[in-house]
C-alpha cells in the first residue's frame, strides 16, 4: 500500500480474503463423522425399512388431502449414500470454512428424511404438515428466550436467569389477563415482569457485581419459589377469578395463509407468533443496523473501549439486560396466553435453559438461536408426533426429547468449530 | 468464571503468620453477621408472602384506610402460625415434650436431618468445585445417575448384608463420578464450559432415567407405574435412631464427606493445587501444575460427592427409584454451598439449616396451610442477600468492606 507515484494512475488494492485452512484433524473428524452417520442411516433406514412405500401428507387438515408417496427404503438408502458422499468428499477435499455449516445442515436434513421414510414404511402417514406446524408452536417460546438471552449477553451479561424470566412473565400474563379480563393487559403484564426480573439481574449482577451465573441460577429459584407459592395461595383456590385468562385465538393471514404447506405452517397461527416474527427481524436489525446495536455489541466485546470513546457502558448494559428479561417476558406470556390458557406449577420445565442452549448453539447471533429453536422445537414435536407412528421398531421417545441437549453438548464440546462468546460476557466492568 | 464468591478470609488458616489474626477475626465476624442478617431479611420477605397469602388478612387490606388494625392482626396472626408451624417441624414440637415418647419428641430433628443429608453431600460437592474455580450445576444429573448405579445393585444383585449395602454405595459413587467426570474431562479436553455441559448432562441423565423407568427388569411390575424395583432390604442403609425414625446412616456419611473435603482441601497437596487453580489457574499454570488434569479430577471428586447424595436418596430415603429421585437437591445443594461459603463445615451448617426449613416447611403447609414453596422463595433470598454482602451492609448501615473474591466473574470464554 504505498503512495502512488503519479496522481494520474489510480492504485488499485486488491484484498484477498484469505481463509485459514481448516485443520486437518476438524476435517477428518467432519468427514469420518459424516461417513458413518450415512452408512448407518443407509443400513437402518434403506435396508431396515419394511417393504412399501412412505406416505407423506402434505396439509393441515383442513385443505384437501395432498399425499406424497414414495418407496421408503430406496429414498432413504438413497438419502444415506448421498451423506456418505458429503463425508467422502469432505475427506479427501475438505469443503471450504464457510460452506462447512451448510453441507453439515444438509446432511441432517437428509437424515431426517431418511429417518421419517423409515418410520412411515410400516404403513403409517406421516402428517408433515403437521408435524412442521408443531415444531413451529414448540419453536416459538425458545426463539424468544432465546431472543432475551442474546440481548443480554451481547452487551455482557450472562443470562442463565431466563427460565425464570419466562415463568414470571407466564405467571404475570396468566394472572394479570385474568383480573383484567384483557389479553393485551396479559400480555403486557407479562413483558413487565420479565423486565422487572431482567432489572433484578441487572442491579445485582451490574451495581453489586455478583457473579451472573449464580446469580441466574438463585433468580431462577426465587421465581420459581415465588410464582408457585402465590399460584398455591391465591390461584389455585381461585382458578376461575385469577387463572382463566383465555387464549389467542389463530388469525390466519390472507393470502399467505392460503400457500399449500408454508401457509398453515407458518400463517395460521395466533397474534403472538406473528409478534415473534417481527421480533427476529426486529433484532437482527437492531443489533447489527443501528447505532444502539453497535454499541451493545461493543459493550460486550471490549467495554473499556467502548468507555473511552464516551458509550455509557453500565447503562447500556442495564437497558439490555432489562430488554432482555422483557422479550424473556413475552415468551412467557406466550406459554399461556398463546398455547396453554392457563398457568401452571413449573410450567416453563426447563424451555429457559434449552433457549440457553440454543443461545451457544446458534453462536450468540439471533439467527443462529433462531435456527437451533427451530431444531429443537422440531425435535420436540417428532416426539409426540412419533407415538402415533407405528415405526417398524418402536423408539423410546425418550432418546429423542434427549436430542436437543446432546446436541449442544457436542456443539460446545467444540464438534463444529469453536464457539466463541462475546469477549467481555459475565465480567463486570468496574471503572 | 474462574473463581466464586469464596470468602478466602473466612477460612482459618493456623499456619499464617500472626499480625493477619485481629483483621481475619473481624472479618469472619462480618461474615456472621452478614449471613444472620441475610436470613433475618429473608425471613421478614416471607413474613410479607405469608400475610398476602393469607385469606383473611387479604380481606383486610380491601378496607386497609378505614381500619388498619385488622390487616396487621390478622397478618401478625397468619406470620406467627406459620414460622411457629416451621419451627415445630423443624426443631422439636413443645407438645410432645410432656409425653416423655423420645421417638415423638426427636421426629423433628430426624425429618431435619434427613433432608440435610443429601443438601450437605451436594452442597459439598458445588463447594469443592467452587474452590477449584467451576460451578458444577450438574448437581441433578449426578445424583440421578448414582442412583441408577447404586438402585440397579441394591435390587438386582443379591450379597450378603454388609458387603451389599457397601457395594451397592461404591457403585453409586462411581456413578456420580463418572458423570461429574465426564463435565470436568469435555472442559479439560475441549474447553466446553462446565456450566452449559452440567446443565446438558443433567437432562440427558433425567430423560435416561425416564427410559429405564419403562424397561422390564428396572422397572417394577406391574409395568404400569414409572417406578423401579424395590431395594433389597440387605441394601439399605441402617437406620441411626430406630426404625420408627427415618434417619438413616447416610447422615453419617456426610458428615465424613465434610471432614474428607476439609482435609483434601486444607492438608493435602492435591487440595492446594485445586485451590490454587481455582484462585489464579494462570498463575498454576506457569508454577508448572497441570491445570486440565484438575478440572477433571475436581470434577470426579464432586460427582462422587453428588453421587453421595444420591445414594442418601435411594438406598436411605426412598424405597426405589422415581422420576424425581433428586428432588431438587442438585439446585438446592447450590444456595447450601454459597451460604456455606464453599467451606466444608460452613456447608454442613447451611445444610442443616436448609434441611430444618425443608421439613419445617412440610409441619407449616400440614397445619397452616401456607404453601412449602415459601421455603423456596426464603431459601433464594437469603443466597441473594449473601451473594451481594454490599447490598446488606448498605442497608443495614455496616462498615464497608472489600469482599474477597467477589469481582472475579469470569465469562463463558474463561
Amino acid at each position: 500500500m504505498s503512495i502512488a507515484e503519479s496522481p494520474q494512475q489510480e492504485q488499485i488494492i486488491v484484498r484477498e480474503v484469505v481463509e485459514p485452512p481448516v485443520s486437518t484433524r476438524r476435517r477428518v473428524t467432519t468427514g469420518s463423522l459424516l461417513v458413518v452417520a450415512g452408512l448407518l442411516a443407509v443400513l437402518a433406514f434403506g435396508v431396515g425399512a419394511d417393504k412399501g412405500s412412505a406416505v407423506f401428507g402434505l396439509n393441515a387438515a383442513s385443505d384437501t388431502p395432498f399425499d406424497v408417496t414414495v418407496p421408503a427404503g430406496l429414498t432413504a438408502g438413497l438419502l444415506g449414500l448421498v451423506v456418505v458422499a458429503l463425508g467422502v468428499y469432505q475427506l479427501v477435499r475438505g469443503f471450504p470454512r464457510r460452506q462447512t455449516r451448510w453441507v453439515v445442515a444438509g446432511a441432517l436434513v437428509s437424515l431426517v428424511v431418511a429417518f421419517l421414510c423409515w418410520a412411515a414404511s410400516a404403513g403409517s402417514t406421516v402428517q408433515i404438515t403437521g408435524l412442521l406446524q408443531q415444531s413451529i408452536l414448540s419453536a416459538v417460546p425458545l426463539v424468544l428466550g432465546a431472543l432475551g438471552g442474546i440481548l443480554c449477553e451481547r452487551s455482557g451479561v450472562i443470562n442463565v436467569a431466563i427460565e425464570g424470566q419466562m415463568l414470571s412473565g407466564a405467571f404475570a400474563g396468566a394472572l394479570f389477563a385474568s383480573v383484567a379480563h384483557n389479553l393485551g393487559v396479559g400480555v403486557l403484564a407479562a413483558v413487565l415482569a420479565g423486565g422487572l426480573v431482567g432489572a433484578l439481574l441487572a442491579v445485582f449482577a451490574i451495581r453489586y457485581l455478583v457473579n451472573q451465573v449464580i446469580l441466574g441460577v438463585v433468580i431462577n429459584l426465587l421465581a420459581l419459589g415465588l410464582t408457585g407459592f402465590i399460584y398455591d395461595a391465591l390461584m389455585q383456590p381461585h382458578a376461575d377469578q385469577y387463572n382463566s385468562p383465555g387464549v389467542f385465538s389463530a388469525v390466519p393471514i390472507p393470502l399467505l395463509g392460503d400457500i399449500p404447506v408454508v401457509g398453515p405452517v407458518l400463517f395460521q397461527a395466533n397474534v403472538l407468533v406473528y409478534a415473534t416474527y417481527v421480533l427476529v427481524v426486529v433484532v437482527n436489525v437492531a443489533l447489527f443496523r443501528t447505532r444502539w446495536g453497535l454499541r451493545t455489541r461493543a459493550v460486550g466485546e471490549h467495554p473499556k473501549a467502548a468507555d473511552t470513546v464516551g458509550i455509557k457502558v453500565l447503562r447500556i448494559r442495564f437497558v439490555d439486560t432489562v430488554l432482555g428479561g422483557c422479550v424473556a417476558g413475552f415468551a412467557g406470556a406466550y406459554l399461556t396466553l398463546g398455547a396453554v390458557g392457563a398457568f401452571g406449577k413449573n410450567m416453563t420445565s426447563g424451555r429457559g435453559f434449552i433457549a440457553l442452549a440454543a443461545v451457544i448453539f446458534g453462536r450468540w447471533s439471533p439467527n443462529g438461536a433462531v435456527g437451533a429453536a427451530l431444531l429443537f422445537g422440531f425435535a420436540d414435536a417428532l416426539q409426540t408426533g412419533l407415538t402415533i407412528i407405528q415405526a417398524p421398531v418402536q423408539i423410546p421417545s425418550n432418546f429423542l426429547a434427549m436430542a436437543p441437549y446432546l446436541a449442544t453438548l457436542f456443539v460446545v464440546a467444540g464438534l463444529g468449530g469453536r464457539v466463541r462468546a462475546p469477549a467481555a460476557d459475565g465480567e463486570p466492568y468496574v471503572k | 468464571m474462574t473463581q466464586a464468591p469464596v470468602d478466602e478470609a473466612a477460612q482459618p488458616a493456623p499456619s499464617s503468620p500472626a499480625p493477619g489474626a485481629p483483621r481475619r477475626r473481624r472479618t469472619a465476624l462480618n461474615t456472621a453477621l452478614v449471613t444472620a442478617l441475610a436470613l433475618l431479611s429473608a425471613l421478614v420477605v416471607g413474613a410479607v408472602l405469608i400475610a398476602i397469602g393469607d385469606e383473611k388478612t387479604r380481606g383486610a387490606l380491601g378496607y386497609f384506610f378505614a381500619y388498619p388494625w385488622d390487616a396487621f392482626s390478622f397478618g401478625w396472626h397468619a406470620v406467627s402460625a406459620a414460622y411457629v408451624a416451621l419451627f415445630q417441624g423443624a426443631i422439636v414440637d413443645p407438645s410432645t415434650l410432656s409425653s416423655g415418647d423420645l421417638g415423638r419428641i426427636l421426629a423433628p430433628i430426624s425429618e431435619t436431618l434427613l433432608d440435610a443429608t443429601p443438601l450437605i453431600c451436594a452442597g459439598l460437592s458445588v463447594g469443592l468445585a467452587f474452590r477449584a474455580g467451576l460451578f458444577n450445576i450438574g448437581g441433578q444429573g449426578q445424583i440421578i445417575i448414582a442412583a441408577i448405579f447404586a438402585g440397579y445393585v441394591g435390587f438386582a444383585v443379591h450379597l450378603p448384608i454388609v458387603l451389599h449395602v457397601v457395594v451397592a454405595t461404591i457403585a453409586g459413587v462411581v456413578g456420580g463420578a463418572l458423570w461429574g467426570g465426564l463435565a470436568g474431562w469435555l472442559k479439560a479436553r475441549t474447553g466446553a464450559h462446565e456450566v452449559i455441559s452440567t446443565i446438558m448432562l443433567n437432562y440427558i441423565a433425567y430423560f435416561l432415567l425416564l427410559y429405564l423407568l419403562s424397561v422390564p427388569g428396572f422397572q417394577a411390575p406391574p409395568y404400569g407405574q414409572a417406578i423401579s424395583n424395590n431395594v433389597h432390604a440387605t441394601a439399605r442403609l441402617p437406620h441411626l435412631l430406630g426404625s420408627g425414625l427415618r434417619l438413616h446412616f447416610g447422615f453419617v456419611l456426610a458428615l465424613l464427606a465434610a471432614a474428607g473435603t476439609w482435609w483434601l482441601l486444607n492438608r493435602s497437596t492435591l487440595g492446594f493445587r485445586l485451590r490454587a487453580v481455582g484462585a489464579n489457574s494462570a498463575a498454576a499454570r506457569t508454577a508448572g501444575m497441570p491445570v486440565e488434569s484438575s478440572y477433571t479430577v475436581v470434577m470426579l471428586l464432586s460427582g462422587a460427592l453428588a453421587g453421595l447424595a444420591g445414594i442418601s436418596q435411594i438406598l436411605g430415603t426412598n424405597p426405589a427409584i422415581t422420576g424425581d429421585i433428586d428432588a431438587g437437591f442438585g439446585f438446592d445443594a447450590i444456595t447450601v454451598a454459597l451460604l456455606g461459603r464453599a467451606n466444608p463445615w460452613g456447608i454442613v451448617l447451611a445444610g442443616i439449616l436448609f434441611g430444618g426449613l425443608h421439613a419445617g416447611g412440610l409441619q407449616m403447609q400440614a397445619s397452616t396451610g401456607t404453601p412449602v414453596d415459601l421455603v423456596v422463595v426464603v431459601q433464594a433470598m437469603i443466597v441473594l442477600f449473601i451473594a451481594a454482602p454490599q447490598l446488606v451492609r448498605s442497608v443495614f448501615r455496616l462498615r464497608p468492606e472489600q469482599a474477597v473474591g467477589q469481582n472475579l466473574a469470569k465469562g463463558w470464554n474463561g
